[in-house]
């Protein structure tokens, strides 16, 4: 059983992480569809405040409350447990992949470039790819 | 890793599939707020496609993987209280998710109609998509989902 302190800062990495993947998926499905539409541009504004507006504020969440629950106890384990480990590497390298995603919408918006739209679109697959795959690790915790 | 971790990791995904389609419905219903421009909202309409699939992945998931996980571990029950208020909780979020998507999907079919038509802006469409009853619905649900991770977590009883 888990202790009941690990509640409230399983909740918000529960809860960023969740939001984080509604808004990512938001943008992703916007900025792909965004040339099949009557509204491109207002597709391709709504990414860059999805990832903005939601996403970014879901991450920093999703982060603080991971960093919250590694403080109570997880912090004094010799070697990280491999589901930990890669938990970890999608948050870092996701943020990078995140911040890119979210100047190239920005870009995209201003310009109207639907090139660098659909470049945002496929990395914010690849970032719900990543998601998937921490999410997995989160629940069956590979050894 | 055992069966019972796979279902965990499946159970865990699929809320993530239903939370992640009412963030993304949330996003929809603010950024089309008493929008009357028809061309507008069904532009949307990929979004609300990718809503509902990711919907019904998320309602079909956790309730089959929840269930088989509170059968097959030993230390949970179906009777036990916190998942009874789960399930209660879920026909609850069901129903009024159907109702909200009801009332959207209704004024996104209506948008395209006008914009088939060549007519670019109705006030019926800013009523839909302001304080209408799909809004509401739509809150209640979001409202049941925050409640239902709350006692998943929290596991009161338990």
């Amino acid at each position: 059983m888990r202790p009941d302190s690990w509640n409230v800062p399983l909740l918000l990495h529960v809860a960023g992480a969740a939001v984080l993947f509604g808004a990512v998926a938001a943008a992703a499905v916007s900025t792909l569809a965004a040339d099949r539409v009557a509204q491109p541009e207002f597709m391709r504004r709504l990414a860059f405040r999805s990832l903005l507006l939601v996403g970014l504020p879901a991450y920093i969440v999703m982060r603080v409350g991971a960093e919250w629950l590694y403080s109570k106890g997880f912090d004094e384990l010799e070697d990280d447990p491999a589901w930990l480990s890669i938990g970890y590497i999608v948050a870092d390298v996701g943020l990078l992949v995140f911040l890119l995603a979210l100047v190239l919408a920005g870009v995209a918006m201003w310009k109207r470039n639907s090139g660098v739209a659909k470049a945002a679109g496929v990395l914010s697959i690849l970032l719900l790819v990543a998601m998937i795959v921490a999410v997995w690790a989160m629940g069956a915790k590979p050894d | 890793m055992s069966l019972n971790d796979w279902i965990l990791a499946l159970h865990l995904l699929s809320a993530v599939a239903l939370i992640g389609a009412e963030v993304l419905f949330t996003i929809m219903v603010v950024s089309l707020w008493r929008s009357s421009d028809a061309p507008r909202i069904a532009s949307t309409m990929p979004l609300a496609r990718a809503g509902t699939v990711l919907v019904m992945i998320g309602i079909t998931g956790t309730i089959v993987f929840g269930v088989w996980l509170a059968i097959s571990l030993d230390r949970y029950q179906l009777w036990d209280g916190w998942i009874i208020a789960a399930l209660v909780l879920w026909a609850i979020g069901g129903y009024t998710g159907q109702k909200a998507g009801e009332g959207y999907a209704a004024g996104g079919q209506r948008a395209a109609e006008l914009t088939a038509q060549g007519t670019t802006s109705s006030p019926e469409l800013a009523e839909t998509f302001g304080a209408s009853r799909a809004f509401w619905f739509h809150i209640a649900t979001l409202l049941v989902v925050l409640l239902i991770v709350i006692d998943m977590i929290w596991k009161p009883g338990a």
